[in-house]
């Protein structure tokens, strides 16, 4: 069973909703990614979402984007990114890891190239978010061949008829973007979204998650009674970005935001 | 006739290119996040049912004649022509059109669909502002409001383009992130998409971007070729040997060659901007020294690095200042039907000045890196030729540019 896999069946005989932290890998420096991910892990995170930096990631907000910008002036690239999952595989065997980006890196790195490096380094799913399925069939092929889940995004727009084929094609987990819009953006519709939800859950045996515009421990708490999984980016980049010339006040400032939300949602369903 | 090697397979019937899913080739596509999947079918379809419908092609012809002034004039240099002492070279004279290039016709093309499509909202990235210009003058036209993205730094240097936008009525927004150009506008007037998809309509201003833009831009520009092509017949009773066209996003150049893209005789070059030098790294000639990759919701030729991240560009022409090129560019540079050559900064400005000495058109920085490649080929090819330059903009926006170069103050 895959690292997702597993991970996702513990929860549900436990009846608990996941929590899937995001940050961008490389931000505010290098050094600083492992130990942000092992605080994470401690303060309540059941997969980690590891963010590849891109110099145009076109579906995010302005925090992200920043975040991007910060790790790019390290020249945090690709390998990068693989080297930090190998550093924290080291010490966490348990924890899935997802990594979030956009295809140009992997595009140049070569797909061979990179599911070999990826799987070896210890990551478990894929997110590219600027490649839908229809695009995919031969990254996807590469990813299955070394056991990597292929994560999609499901955005309000899309038809039945693509939520099916997105379900079809999707491991790992189905990623329900919350909001017509960008990471961090808007007013979530807690109801609207439940009822996506469901309807997804009619499609495909895998847990679905919800994500983009999640701020704060209520909202998680809110979200976690409608879906199987929670992300959360942002919110968690922010501190990241107020406390930027600080690593180690960044990562309690993580620690606290992350554990806050854990609280919210284990809290037997009653919003924080 | 052909120059290209019979080992490259070409195709007989380049209008069947994109494909139903939107490639050219291994180029093309949509790469784009899920949310904007849907809005691209509907526009997809859109387009499919208006391409086939009479009255859209009437409304457009019509505009085109009596909003932008076409047909463009096919002018022949003749001082131009006798200075080289080779092949004669005629303009085909985009500038002439409404706003001042040709990127009105693209604008006119698509503030149709988006009308039909019952969007009330336009969307639009504009570098030197020439696009921003064109789109902010069909949203005024037809009552729609309007925003156009533009990098901060552009803003800065393009300020007249700017107060014009605002004129019509546009709201202009800065775009602080990246390298604050082209590139970032592009990436914010996505995501504003992404946010609005119920009621915006994204007017791109290039044949780059997700299928279909490279499809329906091109068609719209097309124009340009078709014109082209029936005064070429009248007034030398044959086909042009030549087309050269700037590249930047490609559009003037892809709307010149496309219908000639079957006549195996005609050979076709675009321009890219050579900026300091290929040499010097500071370029934007994606398709002369770069590789292919997926940016902006297709898969090209790109200017990256090692790591896949988008490098920044130079030219002194803000509307070449791109790091990518329309996908069926970078296939017909694969399939070798077209040659891209590239020059640099200090040709452009040569050219700008010969032309303007010469013949009277002060053309804009991008339209001379066309005319600096046409003069040397129409040296190549000798007397009893002809070439066709796309004159694909006025420079007037440039004087400053221009000045500012020469250390001159205005």
């Amino acid at each position: 069973m895959s690292r997702l896999a597993a991970r996702f069946s513990e929860l549900r005989a436990g009846d608990r909703t996941a929590l899937i932290p995001y940050i961008t890998a490389g931000d505010p420096e290098p050094d600083s990614t492992v130990g942000f991910m092992h605080a994470l892990v401690r303060a309540g995170a059941d997969v980690v979402e590891l963010g590849v930096p891109f110099t145009d990631p076109i579906g995010d907000g302005p925090v992200i984007q920043q975040a991007c910008e910060r790790a790019l002036r390290h020249g945090t690239g690709l390998r990068d990114v693989l080297a930090m999952v190998r550093a924290f595989r080291a010490e966490d065997a348990t924890t899935p890891v997802v990594l979030m980006g956009y295809m140009n890196p992997v595009e140049v790195m070569g797909y061979a190239a990179f599911a070999a490096a990826a799987a070896e380094a210890g990551v478990d799913g894929i997110l590219v978010v600027d490649m839908p399925p229809e695009e995919m069939a031969d990254l996807a092929d590469h990813l299955g061949d070394h056991g990597l889940d292929s994560v999609f995004l499901v955005a309000p727009t899309t038809t039945e008829e693509r939520m099916q084929l997105i379900c079809d094609k999707a491991g790992g987990f189905v990623y329900y973007v919350s909001v017509k819009g960008v990471t961090g953006a808007g007013q979530l519709d807690v109801d609207a979204v439940g009822k996506r939800v469901d309807r997804l859950r009619g499609m495909t045996g895998l847990p679905v998650g919800v994500g983009f515009g999640i701020s704060d421990a209520a909202m998680a708490a809110r979200m976690a009674e409608v879906a199987d999984a929670v992300v959360v980016g942002s919110a968690l980049v922010r501190q990241i970005e107020a406390h930027q010339d600080d690593p180690a006040a960044a990562a309690e400032a993580l620690s606290a935001l992350l554990g806050d939300m854990r609280r919210a949602m284990d809290a037997d369903g009653v919003p924080a | 006739m052909s120059e290209t090697s019979q080992a490259v397979q070409q195709p007989t019937d380049f209008t069947r290119f994109p494909d139903a899913t939107g490639h050219f080739g291994p180029y093309g596509g949509q790469f784009v996040p899920e949310t904007l999947m849907a809005p691209l079918r509907e526009l997809a379809e859109a387009y499919a049912r208006y391409r086939e419908d009479p009255e859209f092609a009437a409304e457009f012809q019509r505009d085109c004649r009596d909003f932008v002034g076409r047909p463009s004039p096919l002018y022949l240099a003749e001082r131009w022509t006798r200075e080289t002492g080779g092949a004669r070279i005629y303009l085909k004279r985009e500038d002439l059109n409404h706003t001042g290039a040709h990127k009105i016709n693209n604008t006119i093309g698509q503030a149709l669909l988006a009308r039909r499509m019952g969007k009330t909202r336009i969307i639009a990235e504009t570098g030197a502002g020439q696009h921003g210009v064109a789109t902010a003058t069909v949203a005024a036209r037809l009552g729609m409001e309007c925003i156009v993205y533009m990098g901060a730094d552009d803003i800065e240097r393009q300020a007249p383009n700017v107060y014009r936008m605002r004129l019509l009525g546009a709201e202009v927004v800065p775009v602080y992130s990246g390298s604050r150009t082209l590139k970032d506008a592009m990436n914010e007037a996505m995501r504003d998409w992404v946010a609005n998809v119920d009621n915006t309509f994204y007017i791109i201003g290039t044949v780059a971007g997700p299928h279909p833009y490279p499809l329906l831009v091109r068609d719209f520009q097309a124009i340009i070729g078709r014109e082209t092509r029936e005064q070429m017949l009248d007034r030398e009773g044959r086909l042009p040997d030549a087309l050269v066209a700037c590249v930047g996003g490609g559009s003037n150049a892809i709307g010149l060659f496309h219908p000639f893209l079957g006549d195996s005789g005609v050979a076709l070059y675009g321009v890219e901007a050579g900026g300091h030098g290929i040499a010097s790294g500071e370029h934007a000639a994606p398709l002369c020294a770069g590789r292919p990759g997926v940016l902006h919701g297709n898969r090209t030729y790109l200017m990256e690095n090692d790591n896949g991240q988008i490098l920044g560009t130079h030219s002194v022409s803000a509307g070449l200042d791109y790091p990518g090129v329309g996908p069926e560019h970078a296939w017909l540079k694969d399939i070798r039907r077209a040659t891209y050559t590239s020059v640099t900064d200090d040709e452009a400005l040569a050219a700008f000045h010969a032309l303007t000495r010469t013949e009277g058109i002060i053309p804009a920085l991008e339209t001379a890196h066309a005319l600096a490649y046409a003069d040397r080929l129409a040296r190549e090819l000798g007397p009893d030729r002809t070439i066709v330059v796309s004159l694909s903009g006025r420079g007037d926006k440039d004087i400053q540019t221009v000045a500012q170069q020469e250390g001159k103050d205005l």
